[in-house]
């Protein structure tokens, strides 16, 4: 039976692109009923797409239960499916599809295969109240400066090779960290970076609207690995160059663009030296600084489910035989008709 | 008077010795530590006027510069009257659009040819003048090289902007850019920095051609 009380159709979102698995499940009106998030955290080194695709097979069942069992809410309840179909590590794209694509065959209910890079930018606006912004997206997967135009996101900037959290991660991994200590690598170079008194030189590369940051982490581990410097201050001087890139590029955007707020959203949006510079831009420019609140920042479930709600109630549905995952899926492809602008 | 509040720098339209002049100022930035913001500073006010400079030998045209003053990061230079090709390209019938894109290719081409690359194409950089002279400012951003790798750079940028803002043309324009540039900087030249082009676009994140090619 069909409902048409917002508030009482439930999107249930699954997140697999990378290291997390992740449940979301909001009402159509945009309450957050439940967001369940497991990470996989690899044993050493980087995340393996293959091992963290297991941990999400293994994982998957539980979760999911969870965020019913946290929203309060049975199976049949469930109006759409929605799931991160894009981009992303394969073996992990395909473990979260898979369960999307089983919840709505046996449910018999609609699925809708949402753009990951869209999913931060939604979430931050939803959660934030942000009104057409310039949005700074970064992770550790993702480096974009991005804005709406006639219909889609459009891409201002973005990085050349690697992303900035990638950045930090490589950095702190090469500095001896280990995630299993139960913080998260961009929060141990950002505490560490508050003992730093000495800028060292570092490069600083920006190609006009797109920036560059393998140079910078070739450079810094260089200087990691000569002992001449503090770690405090490596990490300080690597944040302050990275970061000043990041606010000169979205500036450079909002400058061209002549928007009015600027969002920050993914992993990287909890360091609070990032937000610090951002804000400063926005008083430039008198326009409003919005952050996504700390539980929406790292990849997960609401955000797909609530992207999909979007898409949904614009008609947008992914039939099951066109459901593959896209692992290069560009945030500019995606026609986003629930925008206005 | 200010004209232009950009992202680095104010223009200011002011009279200096009897002449119209443009100032570029740039201005500190609160964000970035000071040690940082002057080094940026300093280096891109003094590029900036080595390259309008060395544009002009190499045949394109850019403002003529008055004075440098590097305690202020400033420089003094001659005001061009006209209007960004941001703000006309949108206006203008598709052979124009094609004409006007190809002599930019064509211009890019002779700074290429001298081993300058701008750093920022972008039609908001180029000024259309009452004559038809297509005038380069902001060189900030630019930089006296050899390097293939940063010629593709400049090109790609230059697609990416036609892309951002004048998505409807961007592909019959970058076509025409390319084509003015092969004219200037010969055939096989051309083809090297379009395979450049291809592989940094392959290197970018995400897009599905690095999988199905080479």
């Amino acid at each position: 039976m069909q409902k048409h009380n917002l508030a009482e159709r439930f999107c249930l979102g699954i997140e697999a692109t990378a290291d997390d698995y992740s449940v979301g499940i909001l009402d159509f009106e945009g309450k957050v009923l439940a967001n369940i998030i497991d990470v996989f955290i690899p044993e050493e080194g980087g995340i393996h797409p293959r091992e963290a695709a297991r941990h999400h097979a293994k994982v998957a069942g539980e979760v999911i239960s969870q965020a019913f069992q946290k929203a309060g809410i049975k199976p049949k309840d469930v109006t759409i499916i929605a799931f991160s179909q894009g981009p992303g590590l394969g073996p992990c794209l395909r473990t979260g599809a898979t369960s999307a694509r089983a919840l709505s065959t046996y449910l018999n209910i609609p699925l809708v295969g949402v753009n990951h890079c869209v999913a931060h930018i939604e979430i931050g606006k939803l959660a934030t109240g942000a009104k057409d912004p310039v949005t700074l997206y970064v992770s550790g997967g993702n480096t974009i400066v991005s804005a709406f135009d006639a219909g889609r996101y459009r891409v201002f900037g973005e990085t050349l090779d690697i992303a900035i959290g990638n950045c930090l991660d490589v950095f702190a991994r090469e500095a001896g960290f280990n995630q299993r200590e139960g913080m998260p690598f961009g929060a141990i170079v950002e505490k560490l970076a508050l003992e730093g008194k000495e800028l060292v030189d570092l490069p600083y590369s920006v190609k006009g609207m797109d920036m560059s940051f393998s140079g910078l982490l070739t450079a810094v581990i260089r200087l990691l690995k000569s002992e001449k410097h503090r770690l405090e201050d490596l990490c300080y001087s690597l944040q302050e160059i990275a970061f000043s890139m990041l606010t000169e590029v979205t500036e450079r955007a909002l400058a061209h663009t002549e928007k009015h707020s600027i969002l920050l959203t993914g992993g990287v949006a909890a360091n609070k030296r990032l937000q610090a510079m951002l804000t400063t831009v926005a008083e430039e420019h008198n326009s409003r600084f919005c952050v996504v609140p700390k539980q929406y920042a790292l990849d997960n479930g609401a955000m797909i489910a609530w992207t999909g709600i979007l898409a949904y109630k614009h008609g947008i549905t992914t039939p099951v035989d066109k459901s593959f995952v896209r692992l290069k899926w560009r945030l500019e492809e995606v026609n986003a008709p629930w925008v206005e602008g | 008077m200010l004209v232009k509040k950009g992202a680095e720098a104010n223009l200011f339209l002011e009279e200096w010795q009897g002449r119209k002049v443009i100032m570029k100022r740039r201005l500190p930035k609160r964000y970035r530590l000071p040690k940082i913001d002057e080094k940026i500073r300093a280096y891109r006010t003094i590029h900036e006027s080595q390259l309008l400079h060395y544009a002009k030998e190499a045949g394109v045209p850019t403002p003529t510069i008055f004075m440098v003053d590097l305690a202020d990061s400033n420089i003094i230079m001659e005001f061009v009257e006209g209007k960004q090709v941001k703000q006309v390209l949108n206006d203008l019938s598709s052979e124009e659009r094609q004409r006007l894109s190809n002599h930019i290719g064509e211009l890019i081409g002779r700074l290429h040819c001298d081993d300058i690359v701008h750093g920022d194409l972008t039609t908001s950089n180029m000024i259309l003048t009452p004559t038809c002279k297509v005038v380069f400012v902001d060189f900030g951003l630019g930089e006296k090289t050899v390097e293939l790798e940063l010629r593709g750079v400049d090109l790609h940028l230059m697609k990416r902007a036609f892309q951002s803002t004048h998505f409807r043309y961007a592909e019959e324009c970058f076509k025409a850019v390319l084509e003015g540039y092969a004219q200037v900087v010969g055939e096989e030249m051309a083809q090297k920095v379009h395979g450049k082009i291809r592989a940094i676009e392959r290197r970018g994140r995400y897009i599905s051609e690095r999988r199905t090619t080479e």
